[in-house]
C-alpha cells in the first residue's frame, strides 16, 4: 500500500478524485517546503548558490526562505555547529512548528567534517534529530537538490493523519 | 625605511630594548613593564600607527620562560613591520600589561590571547572570553590542552535535559596522521598511535 | 515639572543584560539581541544593542559561535595538510587565502616561485578578489533592500566557479597551491576562457552600478551612514577596502609587493568619507582594477614550471619522476608523511586579501609540522570598531553598516 498515491477514478466520480487523505496532505507538503536557512559556514554560500538563478530552488518550491523559524518546515543547517552556538540551533529547531525536518548538509553539520577539535559539535545529530545527511565538503547545488527531493519522498511517505490524530488526543487530555 | 640607521637610532633611544635574529622584519625583546612606554612612543614618535596583530607563543610547559607575548605593528611613512617579544615572568599566571589604550585595535586581541593562553592583561578595561563562551573553564591553546577538547558540560541547561549533549571530546581515533618526525622511517611513518579503538570500538579503559 | 531622569544601564555580563533593562521600568532603554541567526548578520555574529527609542546608544558584538580551532589544529597538521583549512578561512575567495599561506610558509622556507606560478597566483588572487566583491555587492545590496543585484552577481559568480572548477576541482574551497608551487597547471584553454569571461563581466558590473549607485533610495540609506573616520580606523586596526574608504592609502598589492604585483599596473581607489556609499564604491571600483590586471596578466603569460625546481624538501616532484626514478619515490614519501621541512624560526606574512590584509605568524621548530600558526584575521579586527561607531544610529542603519563592512565570520572566529 503506497500512501503517497492519488488515485483518480475520474469515470465514477466524474470531477471528484478521491484518495486517500494522506496522499493530498503530504502531496501538498512536499511540493512547498519552507526551507529555514541555518547558514553558519561555508555551505550557506552553497545554499544561496542553490537558490540563486542557475540552480533555482524555486522550482521545488522552496524559495521561500523564511528566516523566522515560527514560519518554516525544514531546517537546513548548512555550516559547522560549534558548542557555542548548539543551544541556538536547538531553541530555533523547538520554535518550529510540527511537522518539521531537519536536514544536515555539508560534512561539518553531518558529524564535524574535517574539524575534529575541542570546538566543534560532532554532527548537529547530538541536538536535533536529522532527516537528510547531505555529504560533500561543501556539497555542490545538485547535491542539495537532490537531498531536497529525499527530503520530498520522505514527507510522502508520513502517516500525516495518524500524525494529527495522536497530537490531537494529545491535547485533547 | 627601516633599515640599519634605522635600527640603530632606536635601539640607542631605548636601551632597554634588546635585538632578536630574524628572518623577514626588524625583532626587539622589550621587557613587560616598559610596554606601555614603548608602544606609546612608537605611535606618536616613529609613526608606527597600525598595531597588526597580538598574540602569544605557548613554549611548552618544561621551557624556562613558558609564555611570551608577540605584537607586529606596520609603519605606512617607513612602510615595513616591527616585531616585539614581550615575556612573561610567571609561568603559573602569566601577565603583561594591555596596550588597548595606546592602540585600540589591541583590545579584542588581547581578549584573544587570554582566552587561549590564559595570559591576564593588566589594565584592559573588559578582559573576558571572546571566542569561547564565557564559562568555558580551560585553555585551548595550551601545548597541554589535547587538541580533541576535555569534557565539560554545555552551556545551556535546559538545552542539555532534554538532548543529553555535552561537550565531548572529538574522537581522535589515534589521528592527527603526522609522522612524529625524528625516529626511524618504520616508527614515524603516520599511523594511527593508538589503534585499539575507533568509532565503533569503545576505548578500551 | 517635568525632569528627565537619565539613567544608564551597563551591559554586562551576557545572562544579565536583558533582566537587567527590563527592571529599570521607567527607564526608556531597550534591550535587542540580534541574535547570531539572523539574515544581515552575514553568518554568525550577535549583536547586544541597548536602544533609546529607534537610537542605538550600545552596541557589542558577540563573536566565536563559529570558531572551530584551526590554530590548535594547524599544531597537528602537515604545511601541506593544512591548505584546505585556509579555504574555509575567507569562503568568499578561498585561492586567495591559500596563496597567502604558501606565501608564508614560502618565506621562512626560504623558497622562490618560478614566474609562471607567480602569474598564476596573481590570476588566481584577482578572480578570487572579484569573487568576492561581488557577492558581497550582491548581498549589500539585499540587506538595503534590493533583491535584483544578489542574483546578477550570483549568475556571474556562477560563471567564475566553472572557471575555477575547470582549474581546480572545486567550485570553491579550492585547496590549490601547495608550499613550493601550485597543485597542477592551468589546463588548456582556459586562460582563453578566462579572457572571455572578463570581457563579459564589464556589462554585468555596470548593470548592477545603474541599479544601486545613483539609486535614490540606496544613497538615503547609504550616504553619511557609518562613518569611520581616518584616526579610527588606522586606531582600531582596519585593513582593506574599509580603511581604504576612511582616506589610507595602504594597499599591500603596492606598499609590500609579493608574488610579482610590482610588474603590473593598477589604481589603488582610495575613498574620503569613510562612509557605507564610499564601500560600495571602492569594491565595485576594485573589481575594474582587477580585470586590468588580468588582462595585464594573460597578455603577458610567462611559460615555464608552476612549481620550484630545487625545493628539494618541500614540494613533491611530478607524477611521472615518481613513478621512474626512486630519489623523486623516496623525496615524495617524506613529504607526504613527514610533511615539507621548513627549517626554525618565525615569520610573519600579511596579503592584500579583498576583506582586508590577511596575515599569518608561522613559528617554527623544524619539521613538516608548525610550531605555531596564527592567522591574523582581517574580518576580526574590522568587527572591532562596530562598538565604537555604531552608537549613535537608527536601527534599521544597522543592516547597511553590517553589509558595507563585508566580514565574513569564518575568518573572524577561525
Amino acid at each position: 500500500m503506497i500512501s503517497d498515491e492519488v488515485g483518480y477514478n475520474g469515470k465514477v466520480e466524474g470531477d471528484v478524485i478521491v484518495t486517500k487523505a494522506d496522499a493530498v496532505i503530504n502531496w501538498i507538503r512536499k511540493h512547498s517546503v519552507w526551507p529555514m536557512p541555518m547558514g553558519l559556514a561555508c555551505c550557506a554560500i552553497e545554499l544561496m548558490a542553490s537558490a540563486a538563478s542557475r540552480y533555482d530552488i524555486s522550482r521545488f518550491g522552496m524559495e521561500v526562505m523564511r528566516f523566522s523559524p515560527r514560519q518554516s518546515d525544514c531546517m537546513i543547517v548548512a555550516g559547522t555547529v560549534t558548542y557555542k552556538m548548539a543551544e541556538v540551533v536547538r531553541r530555533i529547531y523547538d520554535q518550529m512548528g510540527d511537522p518539521k525536518w531537519v536536514v544536515a548538509m555539508g560534512a561539518c553539520a553531518s558529524t564535524g567534517g574535517m574539524y575534529r577539535s575541542y570546538a566543534v559539535m560532532q554532527g548537529v545529530d547530538n541536538i536535533v534529530p536529522v532527516d537528510v545527511y547531505v555529504s560533500g565538503c561543501p556539497p555542490r547545488p545538485e547535491a542539495l537538490l537532490d537531498a531536497m527531493m529525499k527530503l520530498q519522498d520522505k514527507i510522502g511517505r508520513e502517516p500525516s493523519v495518524g500524525n494529527l490524530r495522536k497530537s490531537k488526543s494529545v491535547s485533547a487530555c | 625605511m627601516i633599515d640599519d640607521e634605522f635600527t640603530k637610532a632606536l635601539l640607542e633611544k631605548k636601551g632597554f630594548l634588546s635585538r632578536r635574529d630574524s628572518l623577514d622584519c626588524l625583532t626587539v625583546d622589550c621587557p613587560a613593564d616598559r610596554l606601555v612606554d614603548m608602544t606609546l612612543a612608537l605611535r606618536d614618535e616613529d609613526g608606527f600607527d597600525l598595531l597588526v596583530d597580538l598574540t602569544a607563543i605557548d613554549h611548552g610547559e618544561d621551557a624556562e620562560v613558558r609564555f611570551s607575548v608577540v605584537l607586529h605593528f606596520y609603519s605606512l611613512v617607513h612602510r615595513g613591520y616591527l616585531r616585539i617579544h614581550v615575556l612573561c615572568s610567571d609561568n603559573e599566571k602569566p601577565s603583561v600589561p594591555s596596550v588597548s589604550d595606546v592602540y585600540p585595535a589591541a583590545n579584542w586581541h588581547e581578549r584573544e590571547t587570554y582566552d587561549m593562553f590564559g595570559i591576564e592583561f593588566t589594565g584592559h578595561p573588559d578582559l573576558r572570553r571572546i571566542l569561547m563562551w564565557d564559562e568555558y573553564p580551560y585553555f585551548p591553546l595550551r601545548k597541554d590542552f589535547p587538541l580533541a577538547g576535555i569534557d565539560t558540560p554545555l552551556p545551556a541547561a535546559d538545552v542539555v535535559e532534554v538532548t543529553k549533549a555535552s561537550v565531548e571530546p572529538a574522537p581522535m581515533m589515534g589521528g592527527p596522521f603526522v609522522s612524529s618526525g625524528d625516529n626511524v622511517m618504520s616508527e614515524s611513518e603516520p599511523r594511527a598511535r593508538d589503534e585499539s579503538w575507533t568509532e565503533e570500538s569503545e576505548k578500551p579503559s | 515639572m517635568s525632569k528627565t531622569v537619565t539613567r544608564e544601564i551597563s551591559i554586562g555580563d551576557v545572562g544579565t543584560r536583558g533582566s537587567e533593562a527590563s527592571e529599570k521600568a521607567d527607564s526608556d532603554r531597550m534591550a535587542l539581541n540580534v541574535g547570531p541567526s539572523h539574515p544581515t548578520t552575514h553568518g554568525v555574529l550577535r549583536l547586544i544593542m541597548e536602544l533609546n527609542g529607534d537610537v542605538i546608544e550600545k552596541c557589542e558584538p558577540v563573536i566565536g559561535y563559529l570558531h572551530r580551532g584551526d590554530e590548535k589544529i594547524a599544531e597537528n597538521m602537515t604545511y601541506n595538510q593544512f591548505v584546505p583549512y585556509t579555504d574555509r578561512l575567507d569562503y568568499l575567495a578561498p585561492l586567495a587565502n591559500n596563496v597567502a599561506y604558501a606565501l608564508t610558509v614560502e618565506k621562512l622556507a626560504g623558497v622562490e616561485v618560478p614566474e609562471r606560478c607567480q602569474a598564476i597566483r596573481v590570476l588566481v588572487c584577482e578572480l578570487a578578489r572579484i569573487s568576492s566583491h561581488l557577492l558581497g555587492m550582491g548581498v549589500f545590496g539585499m540587506d538595503a533592500g534590493a533583491w535584483t543585484p544578489f542574483m546578477y552577481t550570483f549568475t556571474e559568480r556562477e560563471k567564475l566557479y566553472t572557471l575555477f572548477e575547470e582549474l581546480t576541482g572545486a567550485r570553491f574551497t579550492t585547496s590549490y597551491t601547495r608550499i613550493g608551487g601550485v597543485a597542477r597547471d592551468i589546463p588548456d584553454g582556459w586562460l582563453d576562457r578566462v579572457k572571455t569571461f572578463c570581457e563579459n563581466l564589464p556589462k554585468a558590473t555596470d548593470e548592477v552600478e545603474k541599479l544601486l549607485t545613483r539609486n535614490r533610495i540606496f544613497l538615503d540609506r547609504t550616504e553619511g551612514i557609518g562613518e569611520i573616520s581616518k584616526e579610527d580606523a588606522l586606531a582600531y586596526g582596519l585593513t582593506g577596502p574599509n580603511l581604504r574608504a576612511s582616506g589610507v592609502d595602504l594597499d599591500l598589492r603596492k606598499d609590500k609587493p609579493y608574488s610579482g604585483y610590482e610588474k603590473y599596473d593598477f589604481d589603488v581607489p582610495i575613498g574620503t568619507r569613510g562612509d557605507c556609499y564610499d564601500r560600495y564604491l571602492i569594491r565595485i571600483e576594485e573589481v575594474r582594477q582587477s580585470l586590468r590586471i588580468i588582462d595585464q596578466v594573460i597578455s603577458d603569460f610567462p611559460s615555464g614550471l608552476w612549481y620550484a625546481e630545487d625545493a628539494r624538501k618541500i614540494f613533491a616532484p611530478p607524477k611521472e619522476k615518481i613513478m621512474t626514478s626512486m630519489e623523486e619515490l623516496i623525496q615524495n614519501f617524506m613529504i607526504v608523511t613527514e610533511g615539507p621541512q621548513v627549517p626554525p624560526g618565525e615569520v610573519y606574512f600579511e596579503a592584500e586579501n579583498p576583506k582586508g590584509a590577511l596575515g599569518f605568524y608561522l613559528v617554527s621548530k623544524g619539521g613538516g609540522v608548525p610550531y605555531r600558526l596564527k592567522i591574523r584575521a582581517p574580518s576580526f579586527c574590522n568587527l572591532s570598531i562596530l562598538e565604537k561607531f555604531v552608537p549613535g544610529h537608527m536601527l534599521a542603519d544597522i543592516t547597511v553598516i553590517l553589509g558595507s563592512l563585508d566580514f565574513v565570520m569564518g575568518e573572524c572566529d577561525r
